[in-house]
């Protein structure tokens, strides 16, 4: 394992890294959102919202992100809807995404007493107010160590983009240990994937001591 | 002057309240007192607009009001609950100034002075920075109390305010709610306790079964 060979592959693989990042940073701003939006809605009154929601919620998690990936991709253009590649893999993780974390927001929203919603309301707080300055920042703390595995889940997932052609990580990976016959180029990418995910798992604890209350 | 008039409220077929009127006069205390299960606790809830009454009439001195109503210029109505549903991720501090802030709209520092002064007149000058789960049960009150005192409401009322406390500490809120009551604060107590009821209300209003037959 020469250290010329190190750095003649590392370039490649940080590139990689790169994309995976990018998957990873698009994925979380656009399903973090949608995922507390499904949420409020699966605790809505409103039966056909929930309804909706729920059936969405079950095609997410029920069935795999490989095969979403794949629909996305290949099979959403024989009906017309044609994405790019890196578009398809946002999109297809982002609804994915979503539902697991509209799950998890589902349980915190529900572990909030109804009393806070009284406090807040004879406060005369109106339903927008009590949910960003009373229930959301309850919800965030309860939710952190859930959303927290699946955020790391999400940098490891990233890598079922290779299905659709996607160089990330994994695959500059796969592709330098093919060509070179040699193992090093996996071992690289194991690295490189632990230590996104130390430092991922470092600032997930201190964000939980920030907002830890007790 | 609060007004209530022939408050009807049930729940399904369950009557729980039944043509009640009420009627609190400014400056004084009120006492509900009844049965766990006679109602009192949901008159209180229908008044602070927690509850829609099926009918009835609600009227601050003379001019009727919606107490569910939300978009009103001015608080009518301040509760104190039972357990006291402090914000338990703001501090003493911003539990207090939350709502005089989004609601009322006054600026922070105002709101901080508001704060300051309502927590020394209740004796909690050095508790501004704690969080809920860090005071003490008879603490928790004061700083619920100081919170609905925050929005200036015209009557305040209080569920079962004795009863999420140390038994020794009933002289303390007794002692409390007479001095507001001398500050000229208006107020309506839901206890159960005909003994405190007695030390502090003006007027008793006692709430009993309407009758067997509405009862499961």
């Amino acid at each position: 394992m020469s250290l010329n060979y190190i750095s003649e592959i590392l370039p490649s693989l940080f590139q990689g890294a790169g994309l995976t990042l990018q998957l990873f940073f698009w994925t979380l701003i656009g399903s973090l959102p949608l995922g507390l939006l499904v949420s409020l809605g699966l605790n809505s009154k409103i039966k056909p919202i929930k309804w909706i929601l729920d059936i969405y919620v079950w095609l997410m998690r029920g069935t795999p992100l490989l095969l979403q990936l794949i629909f996305v991709f290949y099979g959403l253009p024989l009906i017309g809807v044609v994405f790019e590649r890196y578009d398809a893999a946002i999109f297809a993780f982002i609804l994915n995404y979503g539902a697991y974390f509209a799950e998890i927001f589902r349980g915190g929203l529900q572990s909030i007493d109804k009393g806070q919603y009284e406090g807040a309301k004879v406060l005369r707080l109106s339903y927008f107010q009590t949910i960003r300055k009373v229930v959301i920042p309850q919800v965030f703390r309860i939710v952190l160590p859930s959303v927290g595995n699946e955020v790391i889940n999400l940098v490891k997932d990233s890598s079922l983009v290779y299905v659709i052609g996607l160089g990330d990580l994994l695959r500059a990976g796969n592709i330098a240990t093919s060509r070179d016959v040699s193992l090093v180029p996996l071992l690289l990418v194991a690295v490189i994937y632990l230590v996104m995910i130390a430092v991922l798992t470092y600032i997930l604890r201190k964000v939980e001591k920030r907002y830890s209350y007790k | 002057m609060l007004e209530v008039k022939n408050l009807k409220k049930s729940f399904g077929s369950r009557v729980i309240l039944d043509d009640v009127n009420v009627t609190v006069k400014d400056r004084e205390i009120l006492s509900i007192v009844g049965p766990s299960g006679a109602g009192k606790t949901t008159l209180l809830r229908c008044i602070a607009g927690l509850e829609t009454a099926d009918s009835g009439e609600f009227l601050i001195d003379g001019v009727a009001f919606d107490p569910a109503a939300s978009d009103t210029s001015e608080s009518v109505i301040g509760v104190v609950f039972q357990d006291f549903n402090l914000f338990p991720h703001l501090t003493v501090f911003e539990n207090i100034m939350l709502a005089p802030t989004m609601v009322l709209k006054n600026t922070k520092s105002e709101a901080q002075d508001e704060a300051k002064t309502l927590l020394n007149n209740l004796g909690l000058d050095d508790k501004g920075e704690l969080y809920p789960h860090q005071l003490s049960g008879g603490q928790k009150q004061r700083v619920a109390l100081a919170r609905a005192l925050a929005m200036h409401p015209k009557i305040l009322c209080y569920d079962e305010p004795t009863s999420a406390l140390d038994p020794n500490l009933r002289r303390e809120v007794e002692k409390l709610i007479l001095k507001l009551k001398q500050d000229g604060m208006t107020q309506l107590v839901v206890t159960h306790d005909m003994e405190f009821a007695k030390m502090i209300a003006d007027d008793i209003l006692e709430v009993n079964y309407l009758d067997n037959s509405n009862q499961k």
